[in-house]
């Protein structure tokens, strides 16, 4: 019993881990990706004992450099502000996003002294309706901080985020109801296992090829979850200074920017789950390759675990630097576009999407 | 769902439902409220309705929610707006009859609580509150209320943007 406890607190410290780095590395690639992309240098000034040594420790350095920064600055809550929501506010906007990932798999399983551990910390028959709903919470860090700082910039901020976020979360939503018929299951594991088959033999059987229209309504409206440019007007730093989050600092600040780091990093998360095959590596099953042609070729158990694991990282990491490109690449919609995409735009499609792959259930069989 | 868990949920179901009650300022309130849905979907996790625990979040906790306290912040609601005293007042009278419709109903709380005794009740099959048996009994033996109910919804979606629609006369 003590054994089971054991493993399932090393994985939930251990995913727990896995998004909070790729956050912070995110913050980094985001630096210098803009940079890339604006013919800048980008961050390059963190550097430990004033420049005695003669080269620069770039990513380590902006990667310790950053945090210290934020959480060492003063911390001032505005006058008339609601002192409680708004110390609640940050921890109701990261909250939500943490857990998510809670079930989402990242390996098949791993066997160690005859015990099959499975890769994924909560095995739930209901896997993407409990995203959706975690994900439906994360609003009230918005709402509530906004409100709660007694400022004009933050309210507005947080009453275009709630519009927002509440528009997208409809064709988010209708965008799985297609993922969901084609797998005929609403858990992500079996999703993730059904991905391993090979249509042919050759051609990796991913979510993608059956839905690449429900993966473009949900990469949009997950970056619109996001908060991120081109949907940044709950931020909107050249309209509301940063909207919701007008009124923090320090280290809440950091909360309301992490919880937008992990949030990118959940829906790219799922994103690989639903359509790019998971942590399944293309030939690679549970004893070994298996590639076209019938050559197998036996590998420990271990090391299909750890390729595995690496599969599904290297997946969510590509996912979040093509949302890092969006980020850098577009401007910012205005209300009423916003609005246009979300109701007019994304919402037929989804419901097209979901009518026209019913019909082809049917139709194949 | 063992003695204790149940304890502790309903006692923090309880406090946080008199909470959405009891608290001067609205916001709050519509956040207590928030909670005590949220409780709720942890009591249906434990007793093993996983999809009616996640629609609960989805629905109630994660849309509806979000639109009463997008009401509650555009209309600016204030605690002193609620007119407190208003609440309080109403006479010597009227108040000696709310104690007194309140004791009786207490008293017969707790006579149901000492004195009934429930049937037992046979042990749910496994899995019967997971998506497949929700959806099952949905679409079988509950199939006229569901449709009935969704013609029900979309009279309500029109009647919604008709009264929404800007008079262009």
């Amino acid at each position: 019993m003590w054994a089971d406890v054991g493993i399932a607190a090393v994985k939930s410290i251990a995913v727990l881990l896995m998004v909070l780095n790729m956050s912070v590395v995110l913050l980094w690639v985001e630096r210098k990706g803009s940079a890339l992309i604006q013919d800048r240098i980008g961050a390059n000034r963190a550097n430990i004992f004033g420049g005695i040594l003669p080269f620069n420790l770039g990513i380590v350095n902006t990667l310790i450099a950053d945090p210290i920064k934020m959480f060492t600055k003063e911390d001032v809550i505005p006058a008339g502000a609601d002192k409680l929501l708004h110390f609640f506010g940050p921890f109701l906007a990261v909250f939500p996003v943490l857990v998510t990932f809670a079930a989402v798999p990242f390996g098949d399983v791993l066997v160690i002294g005859g015990r099959t551990i499975e890769l994924q910390v909560a095995a739930l028959d209901v896997g993407i309706l409990y995203v959706l709903a975690m994900s439906s919470l994360a609003v009230y860090g918005i709402v509530l901080g906004g409100w709660a700082s007694n400022s004009r910039w933050a309210l507005l901020g947080a009453i275009r985020g709630s519009a927002q976020m509440i528009s997208y979360e409809i064709a988010m939503g209708l965008s799985l109801i297609g993922v969901i018929m084609t797998f005929g299951t609403l858990d992500l594991q079996a999703i993730a296992r059904a991905q391993g088959a090979h249509l042919w033999g050759i051609i990796p059987a991913w979510g993608i090829l059956y839905q690449p229209l429900g993966f473009v309504i949900f990469m949009i409206a997950g970056v619109a979850e996001s908060k991120r440019v081109p949907f940044d007007l709950p931020e909107g730093e050249s309209e509301l200074t940063s909207g919701y989050f007008t009124e923090y600092s320090g280290s809440k600040q950091a909360a309301f920017m992490l919880s937008d780091f992990a949030e990118i990093v959940v829906v790219s998360g799922l994103a690989t789950t639903l359509f790019f095959g998971a942590w399944q590596v293309p030939f690679l099953a549970r004893d070994g390759w298996h590639l076209p042609g019938g050559v197998t070729l036996g590998m420990p158990q271990l090391v299909v675990a750890v390729l595995q694991i690496a599969s599904f990282t290297l997946k969510v990491f590509a996912l979040c630097c093509l949302q890092i490109l969006v980020r850098w690449t577009l401007p910012r919609y205005r209300y009423d576009q916003l609005m246009d995409l979300g109701w007019k735009r994304l919402l037929p499609l989804a419901l097209a999407n979901v009518v026209v792959t019913g019909i082809v259930i049917v139709l194949v069989g | 769902m063992g003695p204790v868990t149940f304890a502790v949920l309903a006692t923090l179901l309880v406090a946080s439902a008199l909470t959405v009650v009891l608290h001067p300022n609205p916001v709050k309130s519509a956040m207590a409220l928030v909670g005590t849905l949220f409780l709720l979907a942890v009591v249906f996790v434990f007793l093993g309705a996983h999809m009616i625990a996640a629609l609960q979040v989805i629905v109630y906790a994660g849309a509806i929610m979000v639109l009463f306290l997008f009401v509650i912040m555009l209309l600016n609601l204030q605690a002193e707006a609620l007119d407190l005293d208003a609440r309080r007042g109403g006479g010597a009278g009227l108040r000696v009859a709310a104690w007194l419709g309140g004791a009786v109903l207490a008293a017969e709380l707790a006579w149901l609580f000492l004195h009934v005794t429930l049937p037992p009740v046979a042990a749910a099959p496994l899995g019967y509150g997971g998506a497949v048996a929700v959806a099952r009994s949905l679409f079988t033996d509950s199939a006229l209320p569901f449709e009935l109910t969704s013609i029900l919804l979309l009279v309500a979606v029109i009647g919604a943007v008709v009264l929404g629609q800007r008079r262009t006369s």
